[in-house]
């Protein structure tokens, strides 16, 4: 069995509006397991784009992908929430926490969904992660009452939650400061070196990207 | 599909919206309330005028119709057969009022399994003396216990008890004939038939129907007491009155007696056509405001709804990206929808209960209904039931459009928005 976690072949992407334009151009790409990747690129290059096909939740494009050898292209609606839900764990630029759950909940949630484990398990491993993310006295506070780095540190969290293949980024780091920004990726380097976890960030910085194993740079819709 | 945790999620929606969410549910409640107060006071107003005419008129009566013969001498002649006759001045024939055979025919009925019971009648139009001024008025001999059986004239008699009339020589007058003539019970009435026979009656009793016309003529006496006013023997009788136990059937039952014993007849159906419009009339409009209410509730809620997820795109992009499908996210804004409409439509019932209840106290006091005293309510379990399938059905509807929307929201877009 091949150790790639994430591939890709011929993966080409067009938008229509206004103009037809190609944004991706046939990318032929993987990843393996425990590796920490980082697409960087200028803006406008398609590494958003390349992330969001990857992440499934985009699936108007050519080409094919297959996490874990198995074929995504051209499942249904409900089998692709099902593997972003077991699978892949996001970390975006903004933090995305539901204001109706305090912190705890918000990282079981995506638990919740999968339902594999009861819910006072979910909430052990739920603490689990805090814990390591140095977060657990703020589990049960609402996500309004914390900073920004505390904030991306929650939605760490829930991306590990269900203990995912992959765990994708996009600019995760976009919005914080330099101190913030190191503590994120210091939490990065952790896992992979720790969790062997799998991780593939989107960025625009070159020192953040600098440190990680890989970095795949793209330019006008191809990887250079 | 962990609809647990779907419906956990749609809970803790509502709240951040709390105020909306009441007033979406408060407009559910309206409602329902008035839609249930409405068809509760309207059926309980057709039930009492239904009853009105329902236990007073029989569901057919079987009769002696004075009419012309069909087949006029004419038509028996060979000679003629083939030609069109024109007759002139055609007079009614008098095969006289009583039925033919009216023991045999009651007992026949009295068999019949469809039928309830039978209560046999003599109706004689008389004149009432007093002093020198003759009234007109009309005597019902009734077989009373029959009567009261079947038409419950108990419940009209304001003065004196039914059972009286079974007495000899004893009547119930009409409370209009009463007022003319100065009588009361106990006091004794002279009456004239139509042939020139004179009685003295004794009154044991008045009665009030609420429809003056009837009120100023009818009187009731018994069968046998009728019978010998009018110097006639124990089988005579004009009119049999049937009840059936299903009502609907009786034009049916009235066309097959007709052939059966050669008699008039006329069902309930006939006689009260323009009654039945009256209520079903009424009902329809009391069940059209309830769903015009309702309408203009499901509105409120699809507006509510509109704006909750204008205002959770990020949510429902982040619940999209970490694996809730299209259709979870559907069903949260559906169980936000049916939570409100549920909730909203369960204190409606309530408060419609409550306003029927308080409408059921409220004097109603009229000379036409002598036995009513308060405003008639009918408290049918069934309106509830529609009640509520009503708020559920508008509001699933109501939700169902933004349910879709939101189930259709691309997470990409938004994320990337941002």
């Amino acid at each position: 069995m091949s150790n790639k976690v994430l591939e890709t072949k011929k993966l080409s992407k067009y938008f229509y509006d206004p103009v037809k334009f190609q944004v991706l151009n046939e990318i032929d790409m993987s990843i393996s397991h425990g590796e920490f990747v980082s697409i960087v690129g200028k803006s406008g290059c398609g590494k958003s784009t390349l992330l969001y096909l990857l992440s499934t939740m985009d699936t108007d494009y050519d080409g094919q992908l297959f996490i874990k050898d198995e074929l995504i292209t051209g499942k249904s609606d409900k089998d692709l929430a099902q593997i972003r839900n077991e699978k892949i764990g996001f970390v975006f630029q903004f933090h995305y926490l539901l204001s109706e759950y305090n912190v705890l909940k918000n990282v079981m949630l995506p638990g919740m969904k999968l339902n594999q484990l009861s819910e006072a398990e979910i909430e052990h491993n739920a603490m689990e992660h805090l814990r390591t993310l140095d977060m657990q006295e703020q589990a049960l506070k609402m996500p309004n009452q914390l900073s920004g780095g505390q904030k991306q540190r929650v939605a760490i969290a829930r991306a590990l939650i269900n203990n995912p293949l992959i765990i994708m980024g996009d600019e995760p780091t976009g919005n914080l400061d330099k101190k913030n920004s190191d503590l994120v990726f210091d939490i990065f380097q952790k896992l992979t070196l720790e969790q062997k976890q799998t991780l593939l960030i989107v960025t625009h910085d070159n020192d953040f990207a600098a440190k990680t194993n890989r970095i795949i740079t793209m330019q006008d819709g191809r990887i250079v | 599909m962990n609809f647990k945790l779907i419906l956990n999620i749609a809970l803790h929606l509502l709240r951040a919206r709390l105020k909306q969410t009441v007033v979406a549910a408060v407009g559910v409640t309206f409602g329902i309330a008035m839609f249930i107060t409405l068809v509760s006071f309207m059926n309980g107003m057709n039930d009492l005028l239904d009853g009105l005419m329902l236990n007073r008129t029989p569901h057919v009566r079987l009769y002696n119709e004075i009419k012309p013969s069909e087949n006029q001498p004419i038509s028996y002649a060979d000679k003629y057969k083939n030609n069109t006759n024109f007759i002139s001045s055609v007079k009614p024939k008098d095969r006289g009022k009583a039925i033919y055979n009216c023991k045999s025919i009651i007992h026949t009925l009295k068999q019949d399994k469809r039928i309830i019971d039978v209560a046999p009648k003599v109706t004689e139009p008389v004149f009432f003396n007093s002093g020198t001024i003759e009234i007109s008025g009309v005597i019902n001999g009734i077989d009373v216990l029959a009567e009261e059986k079947l038409f419950k004239i108990s419940e009209y008699i304001i003065d004196g008890k039914v059972p009286d009339l079974l007495q000899n020589n004893s009547i119930i007058i009409g409370k209009g004939l009463a007022d003319k003539m100065l009588l009361s019970k106990g006091d004794i009435i002279k009456v004239t038939t139509s042939k020139g026979n004179l009685a003295s009656l004794k009154v044991v009793g008045i009665s009030q129907i609420g429809i003056a016309d009837i009120d100023n003529t009818m009187c009731y006496t018994s069968l046998m007491t009728a019978q010998k006013i009018l110097g006639e023997p124990t089988n005579y009788i004009t009119d049999i009155q049937v009840k059936t136990y299903d009502i609907n059937n009786s034009p049916a039952l009235a066309k097959e007696f007709k052939e059966k014993f050669d008699l008039d007849t006329i069902d309930y159906q006939t006689t009260n056509s323009q009654f039945e419009t009256g209520s079903s009339i009424r009902s329809i409009i009391s069940y059209a405001v309830g769903i015009v209410l309702l309408i203009v509730a499901g509105f409120g809620i699809y507006n509510i709804l509109n704006m909750m997820i204008f205002e959770k795109m990020d949510s429902i992009a982040i619940l999209k990206a970490t694996g809730f499908s299209g259709s979870d996210v559907k069903w949260i804004f559906i169980s936000l929808s049916l939570v409100i409409g549920l909730t909203g439509g369960v204190f409606g019932l309530i408060f419609g209960y409550i306003f029927s209840s308080i409408i059921d106290v409220i004097p109603f006091n009229t000379a036409a209904l002598p036995t009513v005293k308060t405003f008639p309510i009918n408290y049918n379990p069934l309106f509830y039931v529609i009640g509520i399938t009503f708020a559920l059905i508008t509001t699933t509807i109501a939700g169902l459009f933004p349910a879709l929307k939101a189930s259709k929201i691309d997470p990409v877009e938004i994320i990337r928005g941002k």
